[in-house]
Order: C-alpha cells, then sequence, then structure tokens
C-alpha cells in the first residue's frame, strides 16, 4: 500500500507535472484561460494517460530498447486517435467542447514521460494508478491557473459550464467581480506564463517552509521538457 | 558478431512492424465502427446551426440537401465555393440561409450565416467560425453574448445603405466599446449578404436542385 502512497503523493504534489517536472506546457498554456477548459482537458489527460501506461506495461518486456520510444509514442497516437473518434461519435455534446483538446493531448511530454519512467519498468496496476494521478496532478494546475485567469481575465469563474453539463448547468457559473471589463493580458497567453510562475513560485516557498528533514529533493530538469 | 547484430536488427524490426500492423487495423476498425455515428451527428449540428437562423415554421422541406452553390468573385464577395440552403413552405420559397464570410475580421475571416425570409427581412444572423480576440471581439458569438440578434428583423427597407455601419462610423448599429474592428467586418458581411439577397433571390430559387 504504501507504494501506491508514494504513486499518489509524487503525482499530486511532489513531483506535480503542471509545477515540478514543468512537462506538458504546450496545452497548459494553451487552454488555461478558464477553469472549465482548464479541467477538462486536465481530466481528459488524466484518461488518456491511465490508458497509456495501462497498456505499455504489459508489453514493456517485449518492447526491445531500441525502438520503445517509436512503440511508446505510436501505442499513445493509436489511443488518443480512438478516444478522440468514439467520442465524437458516442458522446457528441461533450466532444465539442473538449473536441479541440484532445489531439493536444499526443502532443503532452508528460504522456510519453510516464510511459517512459514508468509503465515500462512496473506491472499494469501500479502503472494505471499511476498515469492516472500524474494526469490529476495536472487537472489540478491546469484547474488553478484556469481560475486564476479567468477571474483576473474576466470578473467570472466556471463560464462555458453549461457546454459540459448542458444549459441548466448555467446557474453556476459565478460572477467574481461585476460589471468588470477584463483584463486581456491574463486571458491572452502571457497570463499563462505569468500564472504558471506564480504557481511554481508559491509551491516552492511552501515547500521552503518545511523543516529540511522532510522537503522534497528538487528534480533534476528533465531531458524531454522541451515541449 | 556481424550475425547477431544483423539477428537483432531483423528482430527489431519485426517487433516494430507488428506494433504498426496492430496500431494500424486497430485505427482502420475504429474509423469504420464511428464513421455512421460521426457523420448524423455532424448532420445534426449543422441542422441545428441552420435552425438558428430559420423558424421552423418557414420550411418543411429537407435543408441539407436542397442547396445551391454560390461561385466565389460575385456580389457577395466570397473568395471560395459558398453554399446557400434553400427553405420551401408547400413547395414555395420561403427563405434561403447564406454561408457568408466576413473577410476582415480583427484575426481573420468570420463565418456567418444569414437566414433571410421571403420579404427581404432578416430571420437570424450567427457567427460559425471566428478567431477573435478571447473577451474581447468574441460577443459576435452566441455562446458570448446577444449582440449577433440586434440584426434580427432588419432589411434594406427598414435601414438604409448610409446606416449599415456601427454607430462609431456614423451608422446605427451598438458595438462593445474596444472592439470595433470585428462588428464593423460583421455589420458590413450582413449587409453584403441583404444586397446580394436583393439583387439574385430569383436564380437563386431558379436554379436546379444541387445535392451535397
Amino acid at each position: 500500500m504504501a507504494a501506491y502512497r508514494e504513486i499518489v503523493e509524487n503525482g499530486l504534489w511532489k513531483q506535480n507535472p503542471g509545477v515540478v517536472q514543468l512537462l506538458g506546457l504546450c496545452p497548459t498554456l494553451a487552454v488555461t484561460s478558464s477553469v472549465v477548459n482548464g479541467a477538462s482537458l486536465g481530466l481528459a489527460t488524466a484518461v488518456v494517460m491511465a490508458a497509456s501506461n495501462g497498456s505499455v506495461a504489459p508489453i514493456r518486456r517485449w518492447v526491445p530498447d531500441e525502438i520503445r520510444i517509436p512503440v511508446f509514442i505510436l501505442i499513445i497516437a493509436a489511443l488518443v486517435t480512438i478516444i478522440d473518434l468514439s467520442m465524437n461519435a458516442y458522446v457528441h455534446s461533450l466532444h465539442k467542447v473538449l473536441g479541440i483538446f484532445i489531439p493536444l493531448i499526443v502532443t503532452n511530454c508528460i504522456v510519453l514521460a510516464r510511459v517512459e519512467s514508468f509503465a515500462a519498468k512496473n506491472p499494469v496496476v501500479p502503472s494505471i494508478f499511476d498515469g492516472f494521478f500524474m494526469g490529476l496532478g495536472l487537472a489540478l494546475v491546469l484547474s488553478l491557473l484556469g481560475a486564476m485567469r479567468e477571474v483576473v481575465g474576466k470578473g467570472t469563474l466556471f463560464s462555458g459550464i453549461d457546454l459540459v453539463f448542458g444549459p441548466a448547468a448555467k446557474q453556476f457559473m459565478i460572477t467574481v467581480v461585476p460589471d468588470y471589463h477584463g483584463f486581456l493580458l491574463a486571458v491572452l497567453p502571457p497570463g499563462a506564463f505569468i500564472g504558471l510562475g506564480l504557481l511554481i513560485a508559491c509551491r516552492n516557498w511552501m515547500e521552503s517552509r518545511k523543516p529540511a528533514s522532510v522537503r522534497t529533493p528538487p528534480v533534476p530538469a528533465m531531458a524531454q521538457a522541451h515541449c | 558478431m556481424k550475425e547477431s547484430t544483423f539477428k537483432h536488427a531483423l528482430g527489431t524490426s519485426v517487433v516494430m512492424i507488428a506494433f504498426t500492423i496492430v496500431g494500424t487495423v486497430l485505427l482502420v476498425s475504429d474509423f469504420f465502427a464511428t464513421r455512421g455515428p460521426i457523420e448524423e451527428n455532424e448532420r445534426q449540428a449543422k441542422l441545428e446551426l441552420l435552425q438558428q437562423v430559420l423558424p421552423a415554421d418557414l420550411h418543411d422541406n429537407e435543408l441539407l440537401k436542397d442547396t445551391v452553390k454560390i461561385a466565389p468573385g460575385g456580389d457577395l464577395g466570397n473568395r471560395k465555393e459558398t453554399l446557400a440552403y434553400r427553405a420551401r413552405l408547400g413547395g414555395q420559397p420561403s427563405a434561403l440561409v447564406l454561408e457568408a464570410t466576413a473577410p476582415d475580421g480583427y484575426s481573420g475571416e468570420i463565418k456567418l450565416l444569414v437566414g433571410l425570409k421571403a420579404d427581404g427581412t432578416i430571420a437570424g444572423v450567427r457567427v460559425i467560425e471566428h478567431k477573435e480576440t478571447p473577451g474581447l471581439g468574441d460577443y459576435i458569438d452566441i455562446t458570448h453574448g446577444n449582440w449577433i440578434k440586434i440584426f434580427d428583423d432588419e432589411s434594406l427597407e427598414q435601414t438604409a445603405d448610409k446606416d449599415w455601419k456601427v454607430k462609431k462610423d456614423g451608422g446605427k448599429f451598438d458595438y462593445v466599446a474596444g472592439a470595433t474592428i470585428t462588428p464593423r467586418a460583421v455589420v458590413k458581411a450582413v449587409h453584403k449578404a441583404l444586397k446580394f439577397y436583393a439583387a439574385h433571390r430569383d436564380e437563386m430559387f431558379a436554379e436546379q436542385e444541387g445535392e451535397q
């Protein structure tokens, strides 16, 4: 059980993909203009990561080292395409909202990074667990960043929630600042960089206040960290 | 040593090919399994969009099958071939839905659907595709505001040519402060669609029924 606890802690805090590993920045910056967008893409990524980790783990012994990366990419791309097509066919209304984000998941390094560093070395069940919680960690960061940008940029929270849960959900939209004229910088891409910087600073500050003994050792910058 | 390197390479490529084949088979079968439902969904989505600019009681024909192509470069000012959907009631022409494009949005083209009734008034306008600035110019989209409804029931008779402008330019149409280029482009495109309809209405309905 301790192993699972470790996986959860790594995904959500110690090695959070969004603010510690800094993997998967392109969707992070592109879609976090509102909470609903951020959370939706985050959860979709978590599902894809659980599925890709789950399908790589059972075949890990049959994939020679030299071709593991192309094979993993092949698996991830096929999975994402299948999920994209199936959602378009069977849950069309959700696909209309998430549709543009789903193909973006292929380009997200965090998926490949977890397949490579975890699923290629561990059994199936812990791998699925790891994929899901890493994805959930990313989803939390995306939602938080989305919330920051939405409040500062548009003065609302949960706008567009009716697109996910139907028109009845429109009442859940919160107008934080009434009669707000908007702050464009937060909505446009620079707002994402600034917001992410603040989140990373905030996490580092919280870590630095802990006694040195329980502090998470800094994670070395990963080789894949440029997409 | 040489042979074992060769064997190793061979084994590796066999594994790679095997994965490629499995992946391809999965994708092809999934594509064919989902094609039907996806096409049906897209048809439904298009129909819903058309119904937003065309009251349901104005037509009893199948809109998606009763279309005319409008060649580029004509009075509508479209750069690519575009479609018009013909609405009929009891066989009589009752309205036309035009796919119009405003080429001069703030960030590229704005695609519109303009529903035009037989008497020359607008039944409704909707933006179906745009790249305007989020939170600034995107209020032309019905999911971000009701601005686009100011065109409901407008016509060439009701509003003179010189008034088909936003208020800032001396016209009659409201806009949201800070984003003038976007509504200016939309007003211009809707005006153009109205003028096109006035000039070509009869030939639109006279043309052979075109299956899409």
